[in-house]
């Protein structure tokens, strides 16, 4: 069987050598710039020292766990409801759901902006109201509800696969033995979605994390880890430091995934 | 189309270093069905991969046809026909474009080919399915085109990997009736892999019982049946009754009585016997109760306790006693036997 | 089937319809500006207009030719380097595969930001390399690669094709036959999911392109956000409608054929 083995190498030794030549070489190059700065391999300490790439750092950890919990809650919830009901318009339901799966980051800040930016209807629609323009597309906020419009798509679809291959024996089961409607929820729906929610999960949190288009067509002055190594790199051309914090903010969503996948044993990877 | 096949000290090792099969000497001869009997994991599979080219031998090991080292051809080379446990059919390919593969790789010209589908089709009685895809096969349906592909190349010999096992019972026995005639009607070497030990006496000219990478005993299925060499062959094919007592005077002493025990040495001994070897008899010597009664259609199967220290099982073809009923039991001539050793 | 008017469904029914309103009210509202000739006054008042939809083209249309020629030659590269590597990793089921496998995944775990400024660092200062436009396609192939092994790959072992192969190697195919006549047709759906994928990722990729264009080469993507930052609402907005016209019919294109690809059933 060498021959085979021989063949199957020389069927992967392509995309092996575009890695290593323009991912793992590049990796490498970018953990050596980071210490190439004036404080040296320090660089990578400054930035859990220094109070605002702390900051930063927090902030968006923050950010990337509060959209992960709302963005589970919503479309586990519209997912499982998809799933099991079968009625007239929920095709159209379903698509609409998931139209602005792979919208990317830039298009979804334009959203924010269409619905709460200085023009926006939440503005109108407040004005009409209260009689004040309500404006948030440009702060924390404005990214928030980006986020929640990027993630709620993919983990729709990811909820209702699983929710789909759940069997319904075992819903049936736990009704025939006296199960109430939240019991049922608690005792089997969830346990059933579990994997397919660490895994959703996982994927969300890293995504925004990393996203950087939206925050991008926000605001430049939203201090998300993304923005702050753009403008250390642009406008600071402090090379070093926006090396520095890409490798951490790559080990961070690299690790986040790799738990996950070890937890929930399926095929997790972020698109971001 | 008569080619005999000899494996000659074949042995195969896993990668990671576990032992599928032993060094194995094998040789079946021209036109010959043999067949491979064991439990799952006792190398039998392994064996036929061997055989096919799917798998190469460990160092030292050799597989001759007719009379020709093979081992280093590879399985597109061998001509051999083989039929996979899941049949294996191209998705992408209609039943005619299944069947007519191997001639289409061959470069057999479209028109011959075309004939020689045909005819494949016509031998197994599936002609309407020409033009069927795959996936709307049934079951019984699969197993035919996947034997027609196989045979289509006409090829030196065939093998079959649990060939009946993905059948439901009734149409298992319809197909093993059907694989029979046409295995003897073609006369090809045929190697069949079966965990099934009613379907290995039925169909094999010879039978290879294999036990953890070896073989246990060949033979025909009537040696294997009523001659078996070890303990493991005797218990694995057909049922087997596993009487403990004690031998003196001729006999065989046992908790519910006695059998006539001629040429075994006196002292305490565990002696066989086959369900159809035992008979209800009013006369017999040795009694017990009926726990259960299981009808079978052409006979019961009965067992009784009390007659030994674990229950017995009998079969009769007449009107069954009832659960509970006390009945006596007599042995037929040269039974019960000695087991061979384990 | 449970009864329409349960309450605990039409708790359901309202909330996913809130979701999906939030979901699909921006794209009606972005796509009604693209042809508003007013947005500040409205469509009603205004009326409806293509000039601004004419300015697009006037001012983007190489971002969108660049966007285009970009995704095609991501997916002949992914197409290339992929499918063999789905191939051998669906054959080669061992610790090696899988370490493999994890490698490529890798890009995929790592912000486009991290991996726009290690090629940037690696690679930046190579001759013309940085100016051209092939500097974004490594980045997107890069980045595309593992859908498009995964894609393949899930096809691949689902369809059983180291058995289908054992079977037409027992009758008489060789490697180069069995390539063509039995893995490719029967990896297809995967490929085509995969190649569908690759090409919406590659046209709408934004987080790593930042970093890697340069003004002769800006994408597609790298121009909306150009047009948000620097022209009207009403450019932004038709300009967003030229990428949705060409985003959607591949996100409907990818829907059909994953569905076809899982062999999941017609929803009803």
């Amino acid at each position: 069987m060498g021959n085979d083995r021989l063949a199957l190498a020389a069927l992967v030794a392509p995309a092996i050598a575009f890695l290593i030549a323009f991912f793992v070489f590049p990796l490498l190059m970018m953990a050596r710039t980071g210490a190439s700065g004036p404080d040296g391999l320090a660089t990578y300490l400054t930035i859990l020292v220094d109070a605002r790439y702390l900051a930063s750092l927090g902030k968006t950890v923050l950010l990337a766990g509060t959209v992960t919990l709302t963005t589970l809650a919503i479309a586990g919830v519209a997912g499982v409801f998809l799933a099991r009901h079968r009625f007239p318009g929920r095709r159209v339901l379903t698509a609409f759901l998931t139209l602005p799966l792979a919208f990317p980051g830039v298009v979804v800040g334009f959203m924010v902006i269409l619905l709460a930016g200085r023009q926006g209807v939440v503005g109108t629609i407040a004005e009409a109201l209260t009689g004040e323009r309500l404006v948030f597309a440009y702060s924390l906020a404005g990214l928030f509800v980006g986020y929640l419009y990027f993630s709620i798509p993919r983990t729709v679809l990811t909820v209702m696969a699983a929710a789909e291959k759940l069997d319904p024996a075992l819903e049936e089961g736990a009704r025939s033995l006296g199960a109430g409607r939240w019991r049922v929820v608690r005792d089997v729906v969830l346990p059933g979605l579990e994997g397919a929610l660490l895994a959703a999960g996982a994927i969300c949190f890293a995504t925004a994390m990393g996203a950087f288009g939206t925050a991008f067509t926000l605001a430049t002055q939203i201090d998300v880890l993304p923005m702050v190594i753009y403008a250390e790199f642009t406008v600071g051309a402090n090379i070093a430091v926006a090396a520095a914090l890409s490798f951490v903010l790559g080990a961070i969503t690299w690790a986040v995934l790799a738990i996950a996948r070890t937890a929930a044993g399926a095929n997790v990877a972020a698109a971001g | 189309m008569t080619t005999p096949i000899r494996l000659q000290a074949c042995g195969f090792t896993h990668a990671d270093g576990t032992c599928a099969l032993q060094p194995t000497d094998l040789s079946v001869e021209a036109g010959e069905t043999l067949a491979l009997l064991g439990p799952s994991g006792c190398g039998k599979t392994t064996l036929l991969r061997l055989v096919a080219g799917l798998a190469r031998p460990d160092p030292g090991g050799c597989v001759l046809f007719d009379g020709r080292d093979v081992t280093d051809l590879p399985v597109e080379r061998r001509n051999v026909g083989m039929v996979f446990q899941s049949y294996a059919l191209f998705p992408n390919l209609d039943v005619a474009g299944n069947v007519g593969y191997g001639l289409k790789i061959r470069r057999v010209p479209p028109g011959e080919r075309a004939a020689r589908v045909a005819r494949m089709l016509a031998m197994m009685r599936i002609q309407e399915l020409a033009h069927r895809r795959v996936d709307q096969l049934s079951g019984g349906q699969k197993q035919r085109v996947a034997l027609a592909r196989a045979l289509a190349v006409e090829p030196a010999v065939l093998l079959l990997d649990e060939p009946l096992t993905a059948l439901d019972a009734k149409l298992r026995e319809q197909l093993r009736v059907e694989l029979a005639g046409l295995l003897r009607s073609l006369r090809i070497t045929a190697i069949f892999v079966t965990h099934d030990q009613g379907e290995a006496l039925a169909l094999g000219d010879r039978v290879a019982v294999m036990r953890a990478g070896r073989i246990e005993q060949v033979g025909s299925p009537h040696e294997i049946y009523h001659r078996p060499r070890t303990r493991f062959v005797a218990s694995f094919v057909g049922i087997l009754n596993l009487l403990e007592g004690e031998v003196a005077d001729g006999l065989f002493r046992l908790p519910g009585g006695s059998l006539p025990a001629s040429g075994v040495a006196p002292g305490p001994a565990v002696l066989a016997c086959r369900p159809e070897q035992l008979r209800l008899d009013p006369s017999g010597t040795l009694a017990g109760r009926i726990a259960a009664a299981f009808f079978l259609g052409d006979r019961t199967r009965l067992v009784v306790e009390g007659a030994a220290a674990q229950p017995i099982v009998v079969e009769t073809v007449a009107a069954a006693p009832r659960p509970g009923e006390v009945v006596r039991l007599a042995a037929e001539p040269g039974c019960p036997w000695p087991l061979p050793p384990a | 089937m449970r009864p329409h008017f349960d309450p605990g469904f039409l708790a359901g029914l309202v909330f996913a319809s809130l979701v999906a309103f939030f979901l699909v009210g921006p794209v009606i509202l972005s796509v009604l500006a693209g042809v508003t000739a007013n947005y500040q006054r409205g469509i009603l008042e205004s009326g409806i207009t293509l000039a601004w939809l004419g300015r697009v083209f006037e001012l983007y249309a190489p971002t969108i030719a660049l966007s285009l020629g970009i995704a095609l030659a991501t997916l002949v590269a992914t197409l290339l380097l992929g499918v063999p590597v789905a191939y051998a990793l669906a054959k080669a089921p061992g610790r090696l595969a899988r370490l493999a496998e994890e490698a490529l995944v890798m890009p995929v775990a790592i912000p486009g930001i991290a991996t726009g400024l290690a090629l940037i660092l690696a690679w930046g200062a190579v001759g013309e390399f940085r100016t051209h436009w092939t500097f974004i396609l490594v980045g997107h192939v890069l980045f595309t690669l593992p859908f498009m092994v995964r894609s393949t790959l899930a096809v691949i072992l689902a369809a059983k094709l180291p058995a289908l192969e054992e079977a037409a190697r027992s009758l008489g195919a060789g490697f180069l036959a069995r390539f063509v006549t039995i893995v490719l047709p029967n990896a297809s759906p995967g490929i085509l999911a995969g190649s569908l994928m690759v090409v919406t990722l590659s046209l709408g990729e934004f987080n790593m392109t930042l970093l890697l264009h340069t003004p002769f080469t800006m994408t597609l993507p790298v121009g909306l956000a150009d047009s948000y930052a620097s022209m009207r609402l009403e450019i932004g907005s038709a300009y967003t409608l030229v990428f949705l016209v060409l985003l959607i019919p591949l996100l409907v294109a990818l829907q059909w054929a994953a569905d076809r690809a899982t062999g999941a059933p017609r929803r009803p």
